[in-house]
């Protein structure tokens, strides 16, 4: 932006070819649907080698022997491996941070070797010519287990008395985070009300339609490994295979194609796939691991489990006085390596009560092994246990003093003039927009015709509710999130671009594509940036050999911070662009412009000569350009934050349902949300993140459960019992939006990905809460099946 | 997961699949494959032999002769779903076929399929109670008729022998004043029932001549309710009707929902499904 366009007011939006703020649609998305996209089970290659593992039935057992002759002997089988054969080549490793004082956590290996300490853990890896061979030889390995003593239950996780899973750690608490600011115990003492609950939000799981899927290659001769791998974090995955499989950087590259969504759960380093790179670097060959459904749900990092005490103190006027609260949470036998599993517990601690304005608050989380498949950051970790416990609380204390749910709301959110603001819990807020969000919800929901619509209904026996939820959310996370812990995770990212002697752009980024529209975004920007039509940028992601070192997509940072470095470097480019053009034009860089793929005359708009004339001089005959003039046409710029540790969002979220009281079955009529991401690069991707976020916190609400015995066995692992929302079942979302920069980029744009999975589950069982209130029944489980609902309402 | 290695006949009529059905054990017939692939890929059955019985056109067909309607075997549940025959004669299959999974499902899966699975929180072989069918069993000795409430003896278990094929259902027509009704409760549409209903009688003006109460996710097959539906015949009034599904009913516990609170919903169901054909709505 030159100096006489922000005189005059104008800014990116007004370029003259801008696609910023504009729903165009995704370059990938006609490739995708017409079955050419390639998913790593879609690479062919030679002497191309299957692993399949055997999985520990017990959740915990002492492996005594594997008898693996008969499997040595099956038809196909090219190699059976145990954990020991695997450690020789791939180091064990600790899933903790040192910015989470105390989190501790035992070495895990890639098979394991003498415990198996989840049933679904891999204890045996069979490589064979087919996927069925391996399988075929799996059933053939006689397994000696001894089943040790379990801890399922994180309850009792802490109990004398229940076997420690980890001995060496002395009891079965990973970490612990306390915080206690301001007067909370005069604040309850001086209350008008004090309300409390005990909320319990179920395991869940991700589920993506594409399962993780790795392909390993070591060639020998190159000394290079080459993994395939549906994966968020491209170079995180190459420095840690690096470092447990003892190879310099330059030995290891990553490469991610397309990648069958993620939400979390292809960030983290899973031991099976680590063992298919061993087993490439061993067989000197490449090796395909593909999780079947079955497996995916006992190995795919599970969600949530916390159960969280609170309470809270409020005026006779409605103010929010104070809030106590205690999570407990289990995470399975290990820290989830490298982001470990105390992320979660330590956000709900953060974002407990963060939209309000209250300053008195203490809150304690517990993080327990158990022995279960491993917890860790799934979509909006934290946000919608923090958000259950404070909205839920809201409305109890509403219901306590006789105030309206939305007057109780707008009493305590912090004014959007008082920013920047630090809330009580210490996170840092630059500007938010909870009034306007609050008042822009209301109206588009009609929030008082609905009120009235429900009393009317309730006096003929039907009964719906009305549920609201205020959410803040974290995005554009700084190296406050990982670095400074000591996780080598890349908190910045570049973006590099060259022109073409056509007048195309190639964008390689660090940031990368899982569905999401990344390279939408991404093209988006560089277009605008640079002057050319978006149909003449080629993104590349999703190789560490071919784009900048990045961290990748995750924690809703590839718009916010990719998206800037994408800005960056387009406009460096475009000067770069008018510095030769100017040569040759006689002119000026400050008289021209590039639009369209053109050399404009910035005052007339008039054609002074294409790109493409401009690149054919440039790269194939620049003996005609002054000897001092050096084109560089291929720039890179990096961005990340450093202002604030993270650019907090916020919004509003509502549910209106029908809770059929005989059969305690929840209609869903309609959901709204009103959220505030900053500048919206693209308004249809941003309400699909927001959509898509809903229906999977309408999921964690209602439907999805990782249920278990008290043996620590799964019960419900295969699509047919683990249920995943489904389209008939979501309501109609109506979306709206508040923009609110931050000032922390050029762009102003803030994450998206997590709003809607925040908010939506304590907007859900709010509602459902508000349907029940003419029979003082409450349900505060999730999911809340029918069941609860009839338990609540006292019917069985 | 992979299914296991197994052989694979195709066979184009019922002699050539009876030929197939002696090979013993490991034989298993084929049908829309809906139940049957899905439990090969996760290993948990490892036939030696799957007998395709697609291809096999005596097995096809829904007709209507002497009072009584026939369809056979190979009927896909979305046949059923479209057929004018059905929506006429047997409108309580027109009912029920709908809540039967999804459209991908329905375009594969058949009604022999499901009764010789005879899974027993299915819609189809409670309709075959609900409205006396008789299936139709063959072997290389001959066909046998079988009534509906003879054929359901357990989950997954029915009276077909391990070389029978089932080829055909029939059921008689329902006649004059006849009227059915249905409804099930599933978590998600498509899936399962928890429980489920479906119930067909005869009723002229305001009053009962018969009924025929058939739950399904209430035990391990489906299940008569008797009592209850001659409580409704003689009008008992509702209240008595659900009472006496006390002893009618068994059904279990499961992760989803207790036995206790399937009771609770077989009760509504039938105040619901009752109150509906009452009304001719
Ligand atoms: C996700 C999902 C949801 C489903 N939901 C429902 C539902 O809500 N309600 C419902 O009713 N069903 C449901 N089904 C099952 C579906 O309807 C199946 O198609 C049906 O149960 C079996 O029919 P099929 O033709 O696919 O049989 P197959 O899977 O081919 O065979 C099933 C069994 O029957 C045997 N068999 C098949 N035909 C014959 C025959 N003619 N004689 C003797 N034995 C035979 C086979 O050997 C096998 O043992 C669902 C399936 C899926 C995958």
């Amino acid at each position: 932006m030159s100096v006489i366009d922000q005189m005059k007011g104008l800014t990116f939006l007004d370029r003259p070819n801008s696609y910023i703020g504009r729903s165009v649609p995704r370059p990938n998305a006609k490739r995708l649907v017409q079955g050419r996209g390639t998913y790593v089970d879609d690479l062919r290659m030679p002497r191309l080698a299957h692993v399949a593992f055997l999985r520990s039935p017990y959740a915990h057992a002492r492996i005594r022997g594997l008898a693996t002759s008969a499997a040595k002997a099956a038809p196909g089988v090219i190699m059976v491996a145990t954990g020991a054969d695997i450690a020789k080549v791939c180091t064990p490793w600790v899933g903790v941070l040192t910015h989470f004082k105390g989190l501790k956590s035992a070495p895990q290996y890639a098979v394991a070797i003498e415990r198996a300490c989840w049933a679904g853990e891999a204890i045996c890896a069979v490589v064979a010519n087919s996927r069925a061979e391996a399988e075929d030889a799996i059933a053939l390995i006689e397994a000696d287990l001894e089943p040790l003593p379990v801890t399922v239950d994180m309850e009792t996780a802490l109990d004398p008395g229940t076997p420690i899973i980890h001995a060496e750690l002395g009891d079965n608490l990973a970490f612990e985070r306390t915080l206690d600011v301001g007067d909370v115990d005069g604040a309850f003492r001086d209350a008008a009300a004090v309300v409390e609950n005990t909320f319990s939000v179920g395991r869940h799981t991700g589920v993506t339609l594409e399962p993780r899927s790795i392909i390993a290659d070591w060639n020998e001769g190159e000394e290079k490994l080459t993994v395939y791998h549906s994966f968020q974090a491209p170079h995180m995955m190459q420095d840690i295979v690096c470092k447990h499989l003892g190879l310099p950087e330059a030995s290891v590259r990553v490469v991610c194609k397309d990648v069958g969504g993620s939400f979390g759960i292809k960030v983290h380093i899973y031991p099976d796939e680590m063992a298919t790179v061993a087993l490439a670097k061993i067989l000197k060959r490449p090796v395909k691991f593909i999780a079947d459904r079955l497996e995916s749900f006992v190995s795919d990092i599970h969600a949530r489990d916390h159960r969280v005490k609170a309470k809270m103190a409020v005026s006779a006027e409605g103010e929010i006085l104070a809030i106590e609260m205690d999570d407990l949470t289990g995470i399975g036998p290990y820290s989830v390596y490298p982001r470990t599993s105390a992320v979660e517990a330590n956000q709900v601690v953060n974002l407990t009560g963060g939209p309000y304005k209250h300053q008195n608050y203490r809150a304690r989380a517990r993080v327990v092994f158990q022995n279960k498949v491993p917890m860790c950051q799934y979509r909006a970790v934290g946000h919608p246990i923090a958000v259950m416990v404070t909205e839920g609380l809201v409305d109890q204390a509403a219901a306590a003093i006789g105030m309206d749910p939305a007057e109780i709301r707008r009493r305590n959110v912090i004014r959007d003039d008082a920013h920047p603001s630090i809330a009580a819990s210490g996170i840092k807020f630059e500007k938010l927009s909870h009034q306007q969000s609050l008042e822009k919800l209301l109206t588009m929901m009609d929030y008082d015709g609905l009120r009235k619509e429900q009393a009317e209904l309730r006096a003929k026996g039907i009964y719906r509710g009305i549920g609201l939820a205020a959410f803040i959310e974290i995005t554009n996370p700084s190296a406050a999130f990982y670095g400074v812990g000591g996780a080598r995770i890349s908190a910045q990212d570049g973006c590099t671009l060259r022109l073409n002697p056509q007048g195309g752009v190639i964008a390689a980024i660090g940031v990368t594509e899982q569905g999401q529209g990344t390279e939408s975004v991404i093209a988006q920007v560089v277009a605008t940036a640079v002057g050319v039509p978006m149909s003449d940028v080629r993104v590349v992601t999703g190789d560490t050999d071919a784009t900048p070192y990045g961290g990748g997509t995750w924690a809703c940072r590839a718009a916010g911070i990719g998206g800037e470095a994408a800005w960056q470097s387009g406009k460096a480019l475009r000067a770069n662009i008018l510095e030769v053009a100017a040569v040759i034009l006689q002119s000026t860089p400050d008289a021209l412009d590039v639009r369209e793929g053109k050399i404009v005359d910035k005052a007339t708009g008039v054609e002074r000569m294409t790109l493409a004339e401009l690149g054919r001089v440039a790269y194939f005959r620049p003996d005609t350009l002054p000897a001092d003039l050096k084109p560089e046409f291929v720039v890179t710029r990096h961005y990340v934050p450093k202002d604030y540790p993270f650019a907090f969002t916020n919004g509003m979220q509502a549910s209106y349902l029908e809770v059929d009281t005989d059969t305690g079955f929840v209609k869903l009529l309609k959901h709204w949300c009103v959220e505030d991401c900053g500048t919206v690069l693209n308004p249809q991707l941003v309400d699909e993140q927001i959509r898509g976020g809903i229906v999977q916190g309408i999921g964690a609400a209602l439907f999805e459960h990782c249920r278990y015995d008290s043996q620590g066995q799964m019960l419900n692992g295969s699509m047919a019992d683990y249920l995943v929302p489904m389209s008939s079942e979501m309501p109609d979302m109506e979306v709206g939006h508040v923009v609110t920069p931050t000032a922390s980029s050029e762009l102003g744009a803030k994450g998206a990905g997590e709003a809607g999975t925040a908010g939506a589950p304590a907007a859900v069982i709010n509602a459902i809460n508000d349907a029940l209130r003419p029979f003082n029944a409450h349900v505060s489980v999730q999911p809340a099946r029918p069941e609860e609902i009839l338990r609540a309402l006292g019917k069985v | 997961m992979k299914a296991p290695v197994f052989a694979y006949a195709k066979p184009a009529s019922l002699a050539e699949v009876f030929d197939c059905l002696d090979g013993g054990e490991g034989v298993r017939l084929l049908a829309g494959g809906q139940s049957l692939i899905p439990s090969l890929n996760m290993r948990l059955s490892a036939p030696t032999v799957l007998v395709d019985i697609n291809h096999v056109s005596a097995l096809r067909g829904i007709s209507e002769a002497g009072g009584v309607v026939r369809i056979g075997a190979m009927t896909r549940h979305h046949e059923l779903a479209t057929s004018a025959l059905i929506a006429s004669l047997l409108p309580l299959i027109a009912k029920a076929v709908p809540h039967i999974a999804h459209q991908a499902i329905r375009n594969r899966g058949t009604i022999g399929g499901s009764l010789a699975l005879a899974d027993p929180s299915t819609e189809l072989p409670a309709c075959c109670l609900a409205l006396d069918a008789t299936i139709i069993a063959a072997n290389r000795k001959g066909e046998r008729r079988i009534a509906a409430r003879d054929f359901f003896l357990g989950i997954y278990e029915t009276a077909l022998a391990p070389d029978d094929i089932l080829i055909a259902v029939e059921f008689p027509l329902p006649g004059e004043d006849a009227i059915c009704g249905f409804d099930e409760l599933a978590r998600r549409h498509g899936d399962y029932a928890i429980v489920g209903l479906a119930a067909q009688g005869v009723r002229k003006g305001q009053t009962w001549s018969s009924l025929k109460l058939t739950f399904f996710g209430a035990g391990d097959r489906p299940l008569l309710a008797e009592a209850a539906a001659q409580a409704v015949v003689f009008g008992k009034g509702i209240g008595a009707a659900q009472a006496a599904l006390e002893d009618a009913l068994s059904p279990s516990d499961d992760g989803e929902c207790s036995a206790k609170t399937k009771m609770h919903l077989a009760r509504v169901l039938l105040g619901r499904v009752v109150e509906t054909m009452e009304s001719g709505t």
